[in-house]
């Protein structure tokens, strides 16, 4: 039985939600190997050799990975998957993105977001926003999941010294181009691998005002920046911004949460984080029900004040 | 061109669920059911394309019970022409979805298949990807932008940190994210029209589908509760508190 990790990666490093998974995988048993499909990625695949736990790396270079387009890295992970028993996605945007591919192309179901590994072929996972956990288990012959990267504790990035092993890469599909992106740079963490979050909700107002108070708050506590949907929605911050249901899912040490009701949707995205503090001038607000430290009053006025006390 | 869009029914969002006593499932009996929001923005999108002379005919396909007819008329009365159910009892899995949805491309050869991302109930976002790989078409995913330009679709993508561009043959494959666009709401003559609207009911027999769930669920449980912690009075006891006792700054 051997596992494979299909690394998350910008070409020139790993990220860490592979290290999650690769913690996710070595409970699945076995030995396990990880897949570093990009363009001039020898510098990711030579760090995913360092990872601990790792045995082996799949290395396969192209120009059709350079942008980790579905189509092709599906081809890529279907080349090789006959060798192994389970094949393991992190649950980003990448990773669900490219594994049902995978799925679908070796006709087996796919299991995914699984938060625990009860044995080989049996999960666990949220479903209804995390108001229920299902216990599920795999009837195929290969495991195809996405792991929820809250659900394992990231491997070591160093101590490993696994063997690097060059694949012939499959050709590049000729139905997908990728065009171009727009990534926000900024000097936060991100959102998903963030000790502290501070999070906005629509009681913001605007999105000047959701800038002028909680990045702040942000800079002094070195946190990454979060929002509630209805603040996305109504535009006052950034779409990659959302944590929820359908958008990240964190589980920072702290999570801050500012003029947030917190809908079930909210909920299911933050928490599991260790420590939670709401603000929010009403009592009444659900996300109370969840908050370790909640603090009833304006956010204008307990925010600033919260950024000069610290 | 035909656009084909996949809507589910799903338990309403609104609706907290409750975890049968027995832990065989959810308690869906008696709860308000609705489309899955992320499927009506497919169906909104499609709709759109085709009042822009984009496309030519919407379909809209559920699979599922009986029952799904209505999801399926909700999604004319925002626009589709007609509608195809795929009826049946059995809990249908993502890939035995898409397996269905193929056979309804070969079927209606559509130049676009639009899905949502994911439906609320399972929070799979699996389908519109298996769709894809098993009818060998391209994909974009999470779209929060759709193009449709001189024979190619150009989707915007969101993806972790922003949001990136892809250009896709035709037929392509797409999923809605949250911001595409805004559902219309229903008006009353559009729900009574949509009861005149063409239904077409098959079976995954008779569409050749196998559709024996891959995945068996061994038990389903309520998450472990988080309690309420303390309401603290002013921001200087908060501080402390963090410091001292949460020890997280």
């Amino acid at each position: 039985m051997t596992v494979l990790v299909i690394a998350e990666h910008d070409n020139a490093s790993i990220k860490g939600a592979t290290l999650n998974t690769v913690t996710a995988a070595l409970k699945c048993g076995g030995d396990v190997h990880v897949l570093v499909a990009g363009s001039n990625a020898g510098a990711a695949a030579a760090a995913a050799a360092q990872i601990a736990g790792v045995a082996k790396v799949l290395h396969a270079d192209a120009d059709g990975f350079a942008h980790g387009l579905a189509e092709n890295v599906a081809a890529q992970v279907v080349a090789v998957a006959a060798s192994y028993s389970h094949i393991l996605f992190a649950a980003t945007a990448s990773g669900k993105n490219v594994a049902p591919r995978v799925a679908a192309k070796l006709d087996v179901g796919q299991i995914s977001d699984i938060t625990k590994v009860d044995s080989a072929d049996t999960f666990e996972r949220p479903i209804y926003a995390g108001n229920a956990i299902a216990t599920v288990q795999s009837q195929d012959a290969t495991k195809v999941l996405t792991v929820r990267t809250t659900g394992f504790d990231p491997a070591a990035a160093t101590g490993g010294s696994a063997a690097v092993e060059v694949l012939t890469s499959v050709g590049a599909s000729a139905q997908a181009t990728f065009v171009g992106s727009e990534i926000a740079k900024n000097d936060r963490p991100e959102l998903t691998a963030a000790k502290i979050i501070v999070s906005g909700g629509r009681a913001l107002g605007s999105s000047e005002k959701f800038m002028d108070v909680m990045t702040p708050l942000a800079d002094k506590l070195g946190a990454a920046l979060g929002a509630s949907r209805a603040a996305v929605d109504a535009g006052y911050a950034p779409n990659d911004w959302q944590v929820g249901q359908t958008g990240k899912i964190v589980a920072p040490q702290l999570y801050i949460a500012a003029g947030i009701s917190g809908a079930i949707q909210h909920l299911a995205g933050m928490k599991d984080s260790k420590v939670i503090v709401a603000i929010n001038k009403d009592p009444e607000a659900p996300i109370f029900s969840v908050a370790d430290y909640g603090l009833e009053a304006d956010l204008f006025v307990a925010v600033p004040e919260l950024v000069a006390a610290l | 061109m035909k656009v084909l869009v996949s809507v589910k029914r799903v338990v309403d969002y609104n609706v907290k669920v409750r975890v049968k006593s027995d832990g065989t499932g959810v308690d869906i009996a008696n709860v308000k059911m609705s489309m899955n929001p992320f499927d009506e923005i497919a169906i909104e999108e499609a709709v759109r394309l085709k009042e822009k002379g984009v496309v030519t005919e919407v379909i809209a396909v559920s699979c599922g019970v009986t029952q799904c007819q209505e999801t399926l008329r909700t999604a004319m009365a925002i626009g589709a022409d007609r509608a195809i159910l795929v009826e049946t009892a059995v809990e249908l899995q993502p890939l035995a979805v898409a397996k269905l949805l193929k056979a309804l491309i070969d079927k209606e050869q559509p130049g676009l298949i639009i899905l949502g991302k994911q439906a609320i109930d399972d929070d799979c976002n699996q389908t519109g990807q298996m769709l894809a790989a098993l009818a060998d078409l391209p994909q974009g995913t999470f779209a929060s932008k759709v193009e449709i330009v001189d024979g190619k679709a150009n989707i915007t993508r969101e993806v972790d940190g922003g949001s990136e561009t892809v250009s896709l043959t035709l037929p392509a494959v797409i999923t809605t994210d949250l911001r595409l666009n805004e559902p219309r709401y229903v008006t009353l003559p559009n729900i009574m029209k949509a009861k005149k609207k063409p239904l077409e009911t098959f079976t995954p027999e008779a569409l050749g589908v196998d559709v024996t769930p891959r995945i068996k669920t061994l038990k389903v449980v309520e998450p472990p509760k988080r309690s309420a912690g303390i309401k603290v009075p002013d921001v200087a006891t908060l501080v402390a508190k963090l410091k001292t006792e949460a020890k997280v700054i």
